[in-house]
């Protein structure tokens, strides 16, 4: 089985093609990074995964049964797929306790809630603050308090939008070690970044995708030594 | 603020512990409940009495905006179409239950010739059934444009902009005559309530203790209901939708639960309003009167239940008293006190004596 194809996928807007006939395939078990330049449609990828923008053409099976490209935010949501934004997106009116809660999900009954968020606040360090508004949050702690929304419904299928954009090297660190700590052999982590330390300790494999098209998948390591690769990133 | 004092204020609770967390709401249903009393015990001028009740009448209907607007982000102009259909079928209620007991009909059905009331009219003679009719209508109404704009997620401001088309379409035809509701001159005359003579002392202390009464029931179960999970997840969907969508909760049936139960609560407002003024007719449709509902609700605080009574309290209190003493200045001074709330305090008054029952809340909003 595999957690996640993406099989031939075009997404446009107006006459701009922002993925191209796009394929990748990610295991259960594994975590993958797409890389890739500003506007290379990486969000666009989640964008579409997670039921937020229709392709045009394509499909998206989740664990091979169910064409996610059919379905509502709200059904993907349900069917065991969370996704972390870009922008830092937490409630801010509500407390990262609140905020947590919400993240359980409709299944999960009201008694097993507070269980599972003493256990999502102490993966993401954020016990202490558990009663502070969401909106009073540094930029770091909004981030982890998303990871922890995202993960306090123990998705299959994982989707983080640059989780460390803006974090300190410290924060960085903190936060590989905590993707790394959410492997599991029946979830698949698809995470997007720019940072390629950060996308070396954390992924699997990588995907590259430039101008809407796959450049590359791989090995990191196997990236760094691809001459197409390279030209992309070059000066980085 | 301190850190202490904020996590205390922040600090979870059951529903019950949270709205006695909220001063100002538990305030004002004191306030009311005080009043019920006082006007039972001894009751001042029936004008006084007649007008606390109107006012507590704008005040359901002020909170009944707040709930949508201020906790779900969307911004009714037309609630007006709401309280009028409470406010129709109470003036039917009332006219039939006169003809029943008098056998005499309202002028407006003589007037186009007719010898009896329309067929709709049957058993709106009867109390209960027309209450019934008058929410289950305004629910209707309210589900099926809610339906229609939530699924194809029309937001923001388009929203507002339909609603108030649909209170404008809602005046036209109203000031149709062949509709059997008055028509352009209304419904009026009305003689009984419950079998007692309309304007008696008894019957105008009445309605205000139940306008009172029924307001503090609003602020009270409101208040519980924002103080739920519900509530939590009104506020999530206000300040990010797609990320509540996206962590699999259904927003159109959330905002289609909540509009439908504030139209209700609007309706209620409007039935409550027609027998203390003594009259309907198509002008509570005209949209100036929706957009001043938004109006009351950003003076007095958005997104606070207490708030939203007080200004409509206030604004109200206001123009009873000015569009007597000098007519032609209340809508410079409306739209005065729109400005200086725009531009000095924009979360409406409770700025000026710092309530923040919970701080960030509109903060991550704006
Ligand atoms: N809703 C949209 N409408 C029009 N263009 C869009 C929209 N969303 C993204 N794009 C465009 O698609 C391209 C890919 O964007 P995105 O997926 O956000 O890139 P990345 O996340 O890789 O930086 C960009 O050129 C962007 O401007
Ligand atoms: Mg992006």
């Amino acid at each position: 089985m595999t957690a996640l194809v993406v099989d031939a996928l075009t997404v446009a807007f107006g006459r701009f093609t922002a993925l191209d006939a796009v394929s990748l395939a990610v295991d259960p078990g594994e975590v993958r990074a797409v890389i890739g330049p500003n506007g290379a449609g990486k969000t666009t990828l989640l964008d579409v995964i997670s039921g937020i923008t229709k392709p045009v053409s394509g499909r998206v099976m989740l664990g091979d049964r169910i064409d996610l490209t059919k379905r509502s935010e709200v059904e993907i949501a349900r069917a065991g797929v969370r996704r972390k934004f870009q922008k830092p997106s937490v409630f801010p009116a509500l407390t990262v306790r609140e905020n947590l809660e919400i993240g359980c999900g409709p299944p999960l009954p009201a008694r097993d809630r507070p269980d599972r968020i003493a256990s999502v606040l102490g993966e993401i360090g954020l016990g202490p603050r558990a009663e502070v508004p969401a909106g009073r949050l540094a930029h770091g702690e909004k981030q982890w308090l998303e990871i922890g929304m995202v993960l306090a419904a123990e998705p299959a299928l994982l989707l983080l939008d640059e989780p460390v954009a803006g974090l300190s090297d410290a924060e960085t660190a903190e936060t590989a070690a905590l993707i790394r700590s959410l492997r599991r052999p029946d979830r698949a982590i698809l995470v997007i970044e720019h940072d390629m330390g950060f996308v070396e300790a954390i992924a699997d494999r990588v995907t590259v995708l430039h101008e809407g098209r796959t450049l590359y998948e791989g090995s990191m390591a196997g990236a760094r030594a691809e001459p197409r690769v390279i030209e992309v990133f070059l000066g980085r | 603020m301190s850190g202490a004092v904020q996590t205390a204020l922040a600090a979870p609770a059951g529903p019950a512990r949270r709205a006695v967390r909220d001063p100002l709401v538990a305030g004002l249903v004191g306030l009311c409940l005080a009043a019920a009393a006082g006007l039972l015990v001894a009751p001042p001028a029936p004008y006084l009495v007649n007008a606390l009740g109107q006012l507590a009448a704008f005040a359901i209907l002020a909170v009944s905006l707040d709930l949508v607007w201020g906790y779900l982000g969307i911004l009714s102009l037309g609630h007006g179409l709401f309280f009028a259909i409470g406010g129709y079928v109470c003036a039917m209620h009332l006219l039939a239950h006169g003809v029943a007991v008098t056998g005499v009909l309202p002028d407006f059905v003589q007037f186009m010739g007719w010898k009896s009331l329309p067929a709709y009219w049957v058993g709106l003679d009867h109390a209960p059934y027309a209450l019934v009719l008058a929410l289950a209508l305004a629910g209707l109404v309210a589900f099926v444009f809610g339906l229609a704009s939530f699924r194809s997620r029309v937001n923001g401001v388009y929203f507002s902009i339909i609603s108030q088309a649909l209170v404008y379409v809602a005046m036209l035809l109203m000031y149709r005559n062949d509709t059997g509701l008055g028509g352009n001159n209304g419904m009026t005359g009305f003689p009984l309530l419950f079998g007692w003579p309309m304007g008696s002392p008894g019957v105008v202390t009445g309605l205000a203790v139940a306008a009172l009464l029924t307001l503090a029931a609003i602020l009270a179960g409101t208040r519980l209901l924002v103080g739920t999970a519900i509530g939590r997840r009104m506020l999530a969907c206000r300040d990010d939708e797609t990320r509540l969508r996206t962590l699999g909760y259904s927003t159109t049936r959330l905002k289609l639960g909540i509009w439908c139960l504030s139209a209700m609560i609007a309706a209620l407002a409007g039935i409550l309003y027609v027998p203390q003024v003594g009259i309907i007719n198509p002008r509570v449709l005209a949209p100036d009167l929706s957009i001043e509902i938004a109006v009351w609700v950003a003076i007095g605080g958005l997104g606070r239940l207490g708030g939203a009574v007080i200004g409509a309290i206030l604004v109200n209190g206001l123009k009873f008293w000015l569009s007597a003493a000098m007519p032609e200045a209340w809508p410079f001074i409306l739209s005065g006190l729109v400005l200086l709330v725009v531009l000095v305090l924009p979360n409406g008054l409770l700025d000026l004596v710092g309530w923040r029952p919970r701080p960030t809340w509109l903060r991550g909003a704006r």
